[in-house]
């Protein structure tokens, strides 16, 4: 990544500096600064401010004087006290716990349904190609609300057609808004809208394949199915790796799916994921300080989770 | 086979280096066309996983030709009694004086600007970083890479509390500027402007007398083009989508964009049975663009997104 060599090695003078340009090198060295700061100023207010600010938020403690805060508010540096709160509220770490579940399950089947029909789409047998990828792909533009919105009308009973299907032809009645299921029905949710997005980046990188492989696997005799697990698994680790680590940080971040269908669903509470559990802290409690160190938590233990992954992965390759 | 498997790491670098390359249609094994059996199987397969995929779509458009009384009264899958499309949309438009039109517009404005704006700033910030060397530009890039790991929604809370301190809450500007930044398009910029943007080329521009800015808008920028198409993309699903943030800012239901409006209109559904037509048009009038976009738009999203990650 960094083997490039620049073309501004410091100290070199590139060219005779003809007279119209006595400062060239002073433009040089400002030019990158330039360049970069409307990115840099804007990444500092959005990114590294704010996380600053929770970080700073997290670590104190606001008391108020007086039954309604009425006699003043003081703050004061509380060290870990906001974090052993949170860790204490055995519904916050259970919706941790319930992210995992939700992760563990839902990525590998999300990304292996992803990469059978990447592969299936990019072999011979298959047919209309783009039409089926164009398809895939499509629930990817539909906003999470929207998607939750629509499926929240097939998983209705009273609404959902699925239910009146399954009970003329099976007489069996899904519940699909159940505290065991409710879980699952979300992770469809997810699954429908991102599994044709790593599909892509998958087909994507199967493209970036030279014939020249399959033909040599050809003439060794290696069928379809020594073909992708010889050849196709091994050139597409790169993809199957992004899609993972982005897949992970999104199972964390799990909002909207569960915040709409808790109108509907009455397994659904309040603290049902970290991130509903934060904004229900900070917007219905209105405690920026507890609510400020769940987004801390939230936000390392996805960069753990990722971190840890890429490091897996990194291993086993060598 | 294991000759070929073992020069992995070359295919992935020369696909890198020409990522234009015309490879859309060498498949596997073409010509071959594999045995009808296989092949009446592999289409079965992806038919219905099709299905899937479009189940919820064809139920929003026959939801949305029926009046409330159907939605609950006739099969799903079918056609009601009546035929209220029109009707239900023209309700759609016409709702809390044609507040629908106010939030496809706002939708328009923070994805659009947003986005165009994100991805001219992320391929100058990438650009800067990957063509000249200065002290800071390793503390930069390993910011930036932390910022792409970093969950969107984490800093959508004390970005509202800075925001609130700032008196930026609930305004425009409050949605917009976060959609400003693309540290992925920024990480995606830097790779590629590395891997195509040839020194010799800025080199050659310079001894012409073109000025370093001048460089980038006409060199730069022209040379990144495949890159920046992915970004653009990637950032207006993004920004589109987004729901956690305007959510988090807003309050007033005049700035919100389409997703957190419909939402408000299904909330009500509970109480008011005629939100359900409105909630089922507006969303059928709101998949539609989106939908078309995505089809025609899919065939663009190139490898861009994973030469990121060969690279790294």
């Amino acid at each position: 990544m960094s083997t490039q060599t620049a073309p501004t090695t410091p100290g070199t003078t590139r060219r005779p500096a003809a007279g119209r340009s006595p400062s060239r090198r002073t433009v040089v060295n400002r030019a990158p600064w330039i360049l970069v700061s409307p990115f840099l100023v804007l990444f500092v207010l959005t990114f590294v401010l704010p996380i600053l600010v929770a970080v700073g938020q997290s670590f104190t403690s606001v008391t108020r004087a007086g039954l309604f805060g009425e006699e003043g508010v003081t703050s004061r540096f509380a060290w870990f006290e906001n974090y052993r709160l949170v860790l204490e509220d055995g519904n916050f770490v259970a919706s941790i716990w319930r992210m995992f579940l939700f992760g563990v399950v839902q990525v590998p089947v999300m990304i292996v349904a992803a990469t059978v029909l990447a592969l299936l789409l990019e072999s011979a047998s298959s047919r209309w190609p783009g039409f089926f990828r164009a398809t895939y792909f499509l629930p990817y533009g539909i906003p999470g609300v929207i998607a939750t919105i629509l499926w929240s009308f097939l998983y209705v009973p009273g609404l959902s057609p699925i239910i009146d299907v399954s009970e003329k032809l099976f007489g069996y009645t899904p519940d699909f808004l159940g505290a065991g299921t409710v879980l699952w029905s979300i992770a469809n949710i997810v699954t429908w809208t991102y599994a044709g997005y790593n599909m892509l980046i998958i087909v994507a990188q199967l493209k970036a394949i030279p014939t020249e492989l399959y033909e040599a696997a050809r003439v060794d005799g290696a069928g379809p199915w020594r073909t992708a697990t010889s050849i196709q698994l091994p050139l597409i680790r790169p993809a199957l790796v992004l899609t993972t680590v982005f897949s992970i940080i999104g199972t964390l971040q799990l909002f909207a799916e569960p915040q709409l269908l808790k109108t509907v669903s009455p397994a659904i509470d309040s603290q049902y994921t970290p991130n509903l559990s934060a904004y229900t802290t900070a917007f219905a409690y209105n405690d920026y300080n507890l609510a400020a160190a769940q987004s801390v938590l939230i936000a390392l233990v996805a960069f753990a989770l990722s971190f840890l992954f890429l490091r897996l992965t990194n291993r086993s390759s060598r | 086979m294991t000759a070929a498997v073992s020069t992995g790491t070359g295919v992935t670098r020369q696909a890198d280096a020409d990522p234009q390359r015309p490879t859309t249609d060498v498949a596997p094994a073409k010509g071959r066309g594999g045995r009808p059996a296989t092949r009446i199987l592999v289409t079965g397969i992806l038919v219905v996983v099709a299905v899937y995929f479009l189940v919820p779509v064809y139920w929003v458009v026959i939801a949305a030709t029926k009046t409330t009384d159907d939605l609950f009264g006739t099969n799903g899958f079918w056609f009601g009694n009546s035929f209220a499309l029109f009707d239900n949309i023209a309700a759609v438009f016409s709702y809390d004086g044609g507040i629908f039109w106010r939030w496809l517009g706002n939708s328009v404005l923070y994805a659009g600007l947003g986005a165009v704006v994100a991805t001219y700033l992320a391929a100058a910030g990438g650009y800067a970083l990957a063509k000249y060397a200065f002290r800071g530009r390793n503390l930069i890039f390993g910011l930036v890479l932390g910022g792409v790991l970093v969950p969107g929604t984490a800093t959508a809370l004390p970005l509202f509390l800075l925001f609130s301190q700032l008196g930026l809450a609930n305004t425009y500007w409050s949605v917009l500027i976060p959609s400003l930044v693309s540290p992925f398009g920024f990480f995606l910029c830097r790779i590629y402007a590395d891997s195509t943007v040839d020194n010799s080329l800025v080199e050659a521009a310079r001894i012409d007398g073109a000025g370093e800015l001048r460089i980038f808008h006409t060199i730069g920028l022209r040379i990144m083009t495949p890159a920046l198409v992915t970004v653009l993309l990637f950032q207006i699903v993004g920004i589109w989508n987004n729901y956690f943030l305007p959510l988090v800012m807003l309050s007033d239901q005049e700035l919100y964009p389409i997703t957190l409006g419909l939402n408000n209109w299904r909330a009500q559904t509970d109480r008011l049975p005629e939100f359900y037509e409105l909630t089922t048009g507006g969303v059928l009038l709101s998949v539609i663009p989106l939908a078309v976009a995505m089809i025609v738009l899919q065939r663009f999203w190139r490898g861009g997104l994973t030469e990121g990650a060969v690279k790294a």
